[in-house]
């Protein structure tokens, strides 16, 4: 299968895909770190692709949304954004919203 | 390979000329930068959008020569 069709299939078939540097487990990358902590902070169930396990995934996946760096989020098929915006979005409680919205479950903010 | 802030800021404003630019950087090693963009033409694009744009000006460094920019955009407050 060519790498875009993989990509298209994983990004269309999980409701939350996180393409990172390594794995949710062992983050290869800060950037990437980031928005694994984000989302196990936010309870939402995802699948992590670790890019270095493959060149052809790493490079098809800046080429599929034709956005330059890792990490990517998917969600519902749709590229969310990058470590900053999903950042900003999460402090923001946009990113939580957003997956309510997508019929995503979310925990409550849990007390400060 | 490194950029210094300086030439960062250029690429910016060359593809973004009504942005104004605050380069941080982080590391003091020439690789690790932080950089807020506002830009009026920033206005009406979702922060996707606008971080294209930003890459867009950058040409092609980012994930290459540059390998850590963290990147905020906005609009100027009215």
């Amino acid at each position: 299968m060519a790498i875009d069709q993989f990509i298209d299939n994983e990004v269309k078939s999980n409701d939350v895909v996180l393409f990172m540097k390594g794995t949710p487990q062992f983050p290869m990358c800060g950037f990437s770190g980031q928005v694994v902590q984000i989302l196990d902070y936010l309870g939402v169930p995802y699948k992590g692709l670790n890019v270095l396990d493959s060149d052809d995934l790493r490079n098809g996946i800046k080429t599929y949304s034709n956005w330059p760096t890792i990490p990517q989020l998917y969600v519902k098929g749709e590229f969310v954004g990058g470590c900053d915006i999903i950042r900003e979005m999460f402090q923001a409680g946009e990113l939580q919203s957003l997956l309510k919205d997508k019929g995503l479950p979310v925990k409550d903010s849990a007390p400060a | 390979m490194a950029m210094n802030a300086n030439e960062i800021e250029q690429l910016i404003k060359s593809g973004i000329p009504d942005a104004e630019i605050t380069i941080r950087d982080l590391a003091g090693d020439g690789d690790h930068y932080a950089a807020t963009v506002i830009a009026e033409s920033f206005r009406g694009k979702t922060r996707v959008q606008q971080h294209k744009l930003v890459y867009d000006a950058l040409k092609g460094q980012m994930g290459g020569a540059l390998h850590a920019l963290a990147l905020q955009t906005g609009t100027p407050e009215r």
